[in-house]
């Protein structure tokens, strides 16, 4: 029977209270949401935090709207919320493609957005799509609240900008027009984190990319992205050519490395392969 | 008639949440218990302390080896007469191996204190690629047993092998493939768990426990820790899932034991999902190396094969005594050959004990795998169509029954009739046609088809037992005064629907409802002596001792309604489930008329003592054959390596059918798990022992995701031997269906020039075979 250690268990009512009690009790405790990898790791007891700071009844953080001219995100939406959102999808399908493949129904269903890109896993897709996207998150403290762009984010595997005492309660994702989006990942099998998958956001103007997204899963790639692909883009009229040229570039500067998903070349065919496959997808969109 | 379909009588509680499994046990008083577990492969044990967790203060008992080593218990006796550590004194030689077990007031306080008993090892250098563990300058896994300086556990083959060289040496053709069938794990839903219940007062030992072989269990322990037979009850309530991985006993059930004696508290231990993967009995590993000779017209004359076969740290397979390799000799499958030889090496590796886990037949889906990737590779040197190659040389129905090379006798059997079925449902021709089409574009598509016999329902008990213990099966037959009938047999399901099916052989048989017979099971105390359910040996012996008590019964009845009639038994006949005198339907009397007059002050003949109740014992004259054709088809995506199961079509014969709603549950279910060990599931370790797939992070169970919706086809063709004809089928789709997958997609990949390419084929393991640079499925990936 898998059971975890010892810990303190709080339930926040507000932002303001949930910040208090982080200061309260520290580095040592931890933000639970949907709790899909945390309370996992807990019962393997790989984690031991001495205390859960619980934010589910921090309804506020559960708004997903159009802003002005961003999409706006809580950090408390719930994975199956994202998907069932056209105002989200439609604008940006590269949510549909990646929600559709994250975990299944039960996990979507109570896991977080903003847990997601919290617990930083070097596997996660939606730190990927966020970084495609180049979106920004809002971290709120007891001084206020700041902003990071996404590709700040994220400072190594599951590690992130967010201070012990702060909370992440909002992504922002701006809205353009001319936009493609896509996400396409390879899993063992369905549910499966992913062997590797990339995100395609490609902006065109005139016949040409005005600017291109290209976010990386699972590949050692820094920040999530592949930013010498999309300075090779930009500019340039979008043709399978330029697509797979793009791919090989994020492919070469990418670092995968060998588990039993896959060794580090397949994994690094895949960066190539995926991104070609991506952004096809998302200039099929425009 | 009570054959036919209708839904499962157990359902009615699983589908409410009323199921009544081992850890739904709660008893007053009682404890429950953590086993702590080696993180080495292979390490010495220097020191045990486990003062300070004795010192918690709701810890009860702490037992370690030494502990076990007072009472004579530190090593139990495996089903392959070896012996296993149930807590280790010497050495660790599996990660994940029982070191310590810790009883406490709650399952948190028994966790904890886990982490409170310091071992210090030291570690040693593991024995982990089974090729390895005979090099001269291997380690010596073993080294508790007497005089052994090596890892080599037996040497053992079958079949004539200078009749087969004979045959190579003049061949036409000969092919040969190297393959591994990776070590995989039946990972049920519901892991392993005991409680145990010492009664200090009446010297009573009951274990509660998801075992499939209850009455074995109870008889291991009266000869393995000297209790009485009669002072123990072994109850195996609702279990969730077996497949094979819970015929054993393992250290866990033995600690929970012990605390209970030592406490005299009733304890509780069940283990979690990563102990199930790293600790219970796995299924396969075996590495093979098959070859074939054959005329350059397709006929296969000779088979050979050499295989390594992984044991793990202990020899714990639970298999007939006299074979050691299962029954991997039926190698020769369903083909007419004149030769075969197969000759089998068991080593010992720093891995955990089993290897027959995992619904195989002893063994024959490592066999049926063998033959049918070997006949696809034949049928690629020959450049034939793969079908029509089986075809050629399947056993013909005339000859039935058919003397193998290595010494079965299958029962009967049209093989052609299902194989053109199969191909009839799937349209192969159309399929090779579109294949064709699509490699012209480039695109890969594979037609994989497999054809199995199974040889299920050890079985006879001059050739088969399970550490002496002979596999016939009890049954018990109680009829009410009111024609309600109670059955006790021994066999235990775990999902296969027993409840159901064996109402309906008695309903069947008496003319009474399947509704109005109460399945007795898996309690030792209530239930006759039998082997247990697995090897699909249910329905083919407890099935037939079900019949066959019933038939006593009925015959039984036949006396009693003679009386009542005032008419000699003889001249009574049994039709429409009633007994009439011949020519005379309006005499009829129905089972619970009769019934009624057995316990009534009817006055019977002389020597009859009143009630219908009766007992059997059936030892079976020989084992039933089911088998199947099935066929697969696959796209592989040339630039991922994802492969896509499209359809898949399968052909059963299981003989009768009973139910045939359950029949096809346990078809759907063995495909499944075969798409799962074709495509995803295997445990790797990497060079110092470490489990890579001790979770169902990393040990891939398919969803219905990864599965097409079935396509189901029948034959009949009814056993010769058992009563009613039926041949078992709960293991056939397992031991058939993975060949059909793999061999779809080497199928597909016949463009690259692919022969063979080891399971599971992972998108990354598809990729580098596509690339000509495929890896070790069973190591860590380099």
């Amino acid at each position: 029977m898998q059971v975890p250690a010892k810990f303190a268990y709080e339930r926040a009512d507000s932002v303001p209270h949930a910040l208090e009690l982080l200061e309260r009790y520290g580095p040592e405790a931890r933000v639970v949401a949907g709790g899909h990898s945390l309370i996992p790791m807990m019962k393997l007891r790989l984690a031991q935090p001495e205390a859960l700071i619980d934010i589910n009844g921090l309804t506020e953080l559960g708004r997903l709207a159009v802003e002005d001219d961003e999409l706006v995100i809580g950090a408390l939406v719930r994975h199956a919320e994202l998907l069932a959102s056209t105002i989200a999808t439609d604008l940006f399908p590269i949510f549909r493609d990646a929600e559709r493949v994250i975990a299944d129904p039960i996990v979507r269903n109570r896991g977080t957005i903003g847990g997601s890109l919290c617990q930083a896993d070097p596997s996660e897709d939606l730190s990927a799509v966020f970084s495609a996207l180049r979106a920004t998150a809002v971290i709120q403290g007891r001084n206020g609240t700041r902003t990071v762009p996404i590709r700040d984010f994220h400072q190594g595997p599951y590690e992130t900008a967010v201070e012990p005492d702060e909370l992440l309660v909002r992504l922002r994702v701006p809205i353009s027009s001319g936009t493609g989006s896509a996400y396409v990942k390879v899993e063992r099998r369905v549910g499966d984190w992913p062997v590797a998958a990339a995100g395609a956001v490609l902006r065109v103007e005139d016949g040409v990319i005005a600017q291109a997204g290209v976010g990386l899963t699972a590949v050692g790639a820094e920040h999530f992205c592949a930013p010498e692909a999309e300075t090779y883009l930009a500019g340039r009229p979008p043709s399978p050519e330029a697509f797979a040229a793009a791919g090989r570039i994020a492919a070469e500067h990418c670092e995968p490395h060998t588990d039993q998903r896959g060794p580090a070349d397949y994994k690094r065919h895949l960066a190539a392969e995926l991104t070609r496959r991506a952004l096809a997808a998302a200039a099929e969109r425009i | 008639m009570s054959h036919g379909r209708m839904h499962r009588k157990e359902d009615a509680r699983f589908i409410r949440g009323r199921g009544n499994y081992t850890d739904d046990v709660r008893l007053p008083g009682m404890l429950y218990g953590a086993i702590l577990r080696s993180p080495y492969a292979h390490a010495r044990i220097v020191s045990v302390d486990a003062s300070a967790a004795e010192a918690h203060p709701k810890v009860r008992a702490v037992i370690i080896g030494q502990t076990l080593a007072g009472l004579g218990l530190a090593w139990m006796p495996t089903l392959s007469r070896d012996t296993q550590a149930v807590l280790a004194t010497d050495k660790v030689r599996f990660q994940g191996q029982e070191v310590a077990f810790v009883v406490a007031e709650d399952a948190y306080s028994a966790r904890d204190a886990l982490e409170l008993i310091d071992v210090e090892y030291e570690p040693l250098d593991a024995v982990i690629d089974a090729r390895k563990a005979l090099d001269p300058d291997a380690p010596v896994i073993r080294d508790d047993l007497e005089g052994r300086t090596d890892n080599h556990v037996f040497d053992w083959e079958a079949g004539d092998g200078e009749r087969a060289d004979a045959l190579f040496a003049q061949a036409e053709v000969t092919v040969a493939q190297d393959m591994l069938y990776p070590r995989v794990h039946p990972a049920p839903l519901e892991t392993c768990g005991a409680v145990a219940d010492f009664d200090k007062v009446t010297g009573k030992l009951t274990v509660w426990c998801p075992t499939q072989a209850p009455h074995a269990h109870r008889t291991l322990y009266a000869m393995v820790a000297g209790l009485p037979e009669h002072k123990i009850r072994v109850i195996s309530p609702d279990i969730g899932g077996g497949f094979g991985g819970k015929v054993g006993i393992y250290p866990g059930y033995v600690c929970a034991i012990v605390g209970s004696i030592v406490t005299g508290r009733p304890v509780k231990w069940m283990e979690d999902r990563s102990e199930n993967l790293m600790s219970t009995s796995f299924a396969r590993d075996y590495h093979m190396r098959g070859e074939i000779a054959a005329t350059r017209d397709g006929r296969i004359r000779a088979i050979r094969v050499k295989v390594l076969a992984d044991h793990g740290a202990f020899n714990g397979t639970a298999q007939p005594t006299k074979f050691p390799a299962g029954f991997f000799h039926v190698f020769s499958g369903s083909y007419d050959i004149e030769a075969a030889h197969c000759a089998v090496t068991g080593v010992y590796t720093n891995k955990a004990p089993g290897g027959v886990a995992y619904a195989c037949s002893f063994r024959i889906t490592e066999a049926v795998y063998l033959v049918e990737r070997m006949v696809d590779v034949l049928a690629a040197e020959l450049g034939m169509d793969p079908a029509e190659l089986r075809l050629r040389n399947l056993i013909r129905p005339e000859q039935f029954p058919y003397r193998s090379p290595t010494g079965w006798e299958y029962d009967s059997g049209d093989y052609p009739r299902a194989l053109r079925l199969a191909m009839d449902l799937a349209g192969y021709d159309k399929l090779r046609a579109e294949q064709a089409d699509r490699r012209a574009r480039g695109e890969l598509m594979g037609i994989g088809v497999s054809f199995f016999t199974e040889a299920v329902g050890a079985g006879p008990r001059k050739h088969m037992d399970i550490l002496g213990l002979g596999m016939a099966d009890g049954a018990e037959l109680r009829v009410h005064p009111t024609g309600k009938a109670v059955l006790r047999v021994s066999c235990q399901t775990q999902g296969q629907g027993h409840e159901t099916t064996f109402a309906q052989i008695v309903g069947q048989e008496l003319g009474i409802p399947a509704d109005d017979v109460e399945v007795v099971h898996g309690d030792t105390d209530q239930t006759p002596f039998g082997l247990g359910t697995y090897g699909s040996r249910s329905t083919p012996v407890s099935g037939a001792a079900a019949a066959i008590v019933s038939r006593k019964v009925r015959e039984r009845a036949r006396i009693v309604a003679a009386a009542m009639l005032e008419a000699s038994p003889d001249d009574l006949e049994w039709a429409d489930g009633r007994w009439a005198v011949v020519g005379d339907p309006a005499t009829g009397r129905s089972m619970a008329e009769i019934a009624l007059a057995a316990h009534s002050d009817l006055e019977l003949p002389e020597g009859v003592e009143g009630h219908l109740d009766a007992v059997t014992v059936y030892n079976p004259p020989n084992l039933t054959y089911p088998f199947g054709a099935y066929i697969c088809v696959v796209d592989v995506d040339p630039g991922t390596g994802q492969v896509k199961v499209r359809r898949f079509v399968a052909v059963d014969d299981c003989g009768v059918r009973i139910n045939p709603m359950i029949v096809e549950g346990q078809i759907h279910g063995g495909l499944a798990d075969g798409i799962g060990m074709a495509l995803m599931q295997v445990m790797a370790f990497d060079e110092d022992g470490n489990h890579l797939g001790a979770s169902f992070m990393d040990y891939l169970l398919p969803t219905a995701m990864e599965c097409p919706s079935w396509e189901l086809g029948e034959t009949v063709t009814p056993s010769p031997t058992h009563p009613i004809g039926a041949k078992g089928v709960g293991e056939s789709a397992t031991v058939g269906s993975p060949a059909a997958v793999v061999n779809a997609v080497v199928d597909a990949l016949a463009p690259y020039g692919v022969r063979h390419a080891d399971m599971p084929l992972t998108p990354a393991n598809v990729w580098r075979v596509i690339n000509g640079n495929p890896f070790r499925t069973d190591l860590a990936i380099p």
